[in-house]
Order: C-alpha cells, then structure tokens, then sequence
C-alpha cells in the first residue's frame, strides 16, 4: 500500500472520530436537557446565586456574593491564599466598583 | 485535476518516506504536539461548556439580591429594609434568606446552611446534599451533630439527600428549617442574612437597583446579571494556574516553530540541494515541506482536539481536577454537558496547524532558490 494512502485513511479514520464525537455532542446536549432543568429549578426553588464548584473558602463558594474584604476574613493581612483564586478571579461588578471609588478618591483628594 | 492530484500524492509519498528516515525525532514531535494541543482544547472546551451551563442553571437565580455592608463587610439585614423595599415601585416577591456556612471538623469540609422559604420539612431535620452524604458517610434516618453557637451540639435526623444530578448546585447543601437555623447561631428574629427580590420587568432592574440604594444608602444590590458575569470571568485567561499552563504550552510551541523558522538542519539543506540537483522545481519542494508542516501538525491537532474531548467530557477532567478541588475536601461529581463552540475549534485550527506550516516553508524556500551545488557544498 502506499504511503499517502495510509496516510489519508489515517487522517480520514482521526477526523471521522471527530466528527462522531462532536455528533455524540449534539446527542448528549438534548439528552441533558432534562438535567439543566431539574439543576435549574433547585436554583429557582432555593433562590441559589452560585455553582458548588470550589468549597474552600467561602469567596470561592459564593463568588457572586463576595465583598471586598472576604479575601481578608481570616487575618487582615491573610492575602488571596486558595488556590481556587487562581481560578476565579473577583467578580467584575466588585472590581468595577472599586475602579471607580479609586479613580473618584484620586479625582478629589 | 487528475494529474494534479497524483502529483500532490507523489510528493506526499516522498515526504512520508523522507519522515520516516527520522522516525524517532518526528513521532516525538507529533506526540508533544498532540499534548499541547489537548491541553489547549481542553481548556476550551471545559471553560465554554462550564461558562455555557452556568448560564442556563442560573438563569432562574434571584433577579437581585440585597446585602447590607457595615463597614465595608456584609452584615445582617433587619425586616424593615424588606418592608421599605416593598416599597419601590417595580419591586414583587421581596423575601429575607437565611443562609450560612458551617465548618465540619470531623472531615474539614465546609458546608452551605440554607433554610428554603417554602418546606414541610419538621424542625429537627434536616435535608443534605450529595456530597455531604458521602463526606459524611450519613443517611437518611441518620442523625447528625451540628455544634451550635455555645458549643452545644444539635442533633439533626436526615430526612433526605438531595438528588445526586444536582450536585453541580448542590453538592454541599444542608437544609433545614427557620426554627433550627436561630437556634444553632443565637439569630435574633427579624434579622436575615440577605433578601432577596424579582423585578416585574426584565429591563427597570438597573434603575430599581439605584432605587434601593438612594432609599437604602448602607446596601448593596446585586443582580443577577452581575452573578452571571460572575461566572464569565471563570477560568479567565489573567488566572494564575490557566495563564501557566497555557503559557507553558504557547513556549513550547514558540520552541517548535522557532526550532523550524530558524533554519534548516545542513541534512535538510542537501536534501533540498539533491532533490533540485535531480529536476524537482522549487515548487515542488516547497509542496514537500508544506505537506511535511501538513502531515506533523494535523495529525496533531486531530488527535489533540479528539483527546480533549474524550478528557473534558466523556471522563472526568482528569487533568483539572487536583487543579479544580484545591483544598476543598467536598468536591461535587458533576459531568459537564458537551457545549462546544465550533468558532473555537476554528481558531485552535488556525493557531496550530496554520503558524506551523508556514513555519515549515518559509526556510526551505530560502534553501530551495539558492543553486543546489551551492546548497550541497555548504
């Protein structure tokens, strides 16, 4: 057999199993459905605001809800020590906050 | 077209053959290549799929959420604000939650208290998630110790554990009821640890946020597109571990294409020379190198992006997960569902397989054009 031959069927056998595997994709998502809801209506029945993914600390917990200082809530110079922070950086609207106080507190001494 | 064809195959045979002269040192480079890829892809897809379901699970979380800050920290917040909230024109459904932590020392894992607003639940039990069954070891019809406020241990019966497909959201859950709630930690009635609120229409909650706020200067609201945000910053490329791996994998490929767009190895270049010496045209060299670029780098990214996807989805995220748990000791069992954005795929294509290709021909034009005695002498 040639060479480009097997080649090609090499190729040709790798992107068929990519293909399959993003055709299990499409099949897996309708299936989950049912899934995502039953996850979605305990966020609805318990009024839940965040996903169980880091349990370490409780700004890793509830990232959502996290204020300014919970990084600081074991020692008051105990800096950002999770490694989930690494992860997960602060919640946007935290820091949007923040980034204005700063320009404001700089605008007017 | 046929006689096109058939060319391209010659020198595609040509090129497999002059591959696999240097067997050894071109399977290593497929084979790192193919991790690099997987690690990659596999970032990719795990952020895009948890990003994606965060989204759609906490599509249905609380339209907003009001904290009370005392000096800059989050404090309880007393009944009347609910009241004055009530208020706010545009404003239904105004509840006070009560939810906590609680730190387990038998197995040093934190759990998340919550009292549901509507529950049969009798006060003396308790509900808990999956993963503080298996932490645990407990239940239903076990009864488990809670240390209250004074030291004092509480015991709870288990009622129920909370379905296993949920764990994504609730993993660490332990509910129980009001009554037991004040009781474990000394919180007087009227105090509540946040409210929560909907918004008759989608498009005022910005302005009914600002309303709170000018009612209620000591609060904060968040709503929950700021929650969802929350979680769009997830595994964001500025976060530590993701920017070492994936910088590690971006050196590593910075090697692999320097190492080709440096210059070619002096057996390369007679190579080149010999193939010109016997009749092959500069642009049938080039083919050959293009093809040699091809056949390293979408083998690579075939098998790459395939691994990536069995690792991500069909296994349990092997790689990530040390990386994911830290130093949380309850850690939920969730399988993520296969959300793959194909524009995605499209640049992980066009920033491996192409950069490499290019890399691969640039040089060996160099060579190609210079006259093949010259080449060979040198």
């Amino acid at each position: 057999m040639r060479r480009s031959t097997l080649f090609l069927a090499v190729i040709a056998a790798l992107a068929g199993t990519l293909a399959i595997l993003f055709v299990h994709a499409r099949s897996a998502l309708s299936e989950g459905r049912g899934l995502l809801e039953e996850q979605a209506a305990m966020v609805r029945q318990y009024g839940l605001t965040d996903l169980c993914l880091f349990t370490e600390a409780r700004y890793t917990r509830h990232p959502s809800q996290a204020d300014l200082h919970t990084a600081f809530q074991d020692h008051p110079l105990s800096l950002e020590h999770f490694p989930s922070g690494s992860l997960l950086p602060p919640p946007q609207p935290l820091k949007e906050q923040y980034g204005s106080l700063d320009r404001t507190t700089t605008q007017h001494p | 077209m046929g006689l096109w064809i058939e060319r391209q195959r010659n020198i595609l045979d040509f090129t497999l053959s002059s591959l696999a002269r240097r067997k050894g040192k071109n399977i290593a480079l497929v084979l790192v290549y193919t991790v690099l890829v997987l690690l990659l892809a596999s970032v990719m897809f795990f952020t895009h799929a948890l990003r994606k379901q965060a989204v759609l699970v906490l599509q249905d979380a609380p339209a907003m959420v009001i904290q009370r800050m005392a000096a800059g920290r989050h404090d309880l917040i007393p009944r009347r604000y609910a009241d004055a909230i009530r208020s706010v024109r545009g404003v239904s459904g105004v509840r006070g939650r009560l939810w906590g932590y609680y730190f387990d020392p038998v197995v040093s894992a934190n759990y998340t208290l919550l009292v549901p607003e509507r529950t049969t639940q009798e006060p003396g039990t308790i509900v808990i998630g999956e993963g503080v069954s298996r932490a645990r070891a407990a239940f239903p019809g076990d009864i488990l110790p809670i240390r209250g406020y004074d030291g004092q241990l509480v015991y709870l019966t288990i009622t129920d554990v909370l379905s296993s497909t949920s764990e994504l959201v609730s993993s660490d859950l332990m509910l129980l009821t009001e009554q037991d709630y004040r009781r474990l930690f000394n919180l007087p009635d009227g105090l509540y640890t946040d409210i929560v609120l909907d918004v008759r229409n989608s498009r005022e909650v910005p302005t009914v946020a600002a309303k709170i706020v000018k009612l209620l200067p000591d609060t904060r609201p968040i709503t929950r597109s700021e929650v969802l945000r929350t979680y769009d910053s997830i595994f964001d490329w500025r976060s530590g571990i993701v920017v070492v791996i994936l910088s590690a994998a971006l050196l590593a490929f910075v090697i692999f294409a320097w190492d080709k767009a440096s210059g070619l190895s002096a057996e390369e270049k007679k190579e080149i020379g010999v193939l010109k010496a016997i009749g092959w045209e500069t642009a049938d060299v080039l083919w050959l190198k293009f093809w040699e670029g091809t056949v390293i780098s979408l083998t690579a990214f075939l098998a790459g992006t395939a691994l990536a996807y069995v690792h991500v989805f069909l296994t349990p995220a092997a790689l990530f997960e040390p990386v994911l748990k830290g130093w949380s000791t309850l850690y939920p069992r969730f399988r993520l569902l296969p959300e793959i954005d194909p524009y995605q795929v499209a640049t992980l294509f066009f920033l491996t397989v192409v950069p490499y290709t290019v890399s691969t021909v640039i040089p060996s034009w160099r060579a190609a054009t210079i006259d093949p005695d010259a080449v060979m002498r040198s």
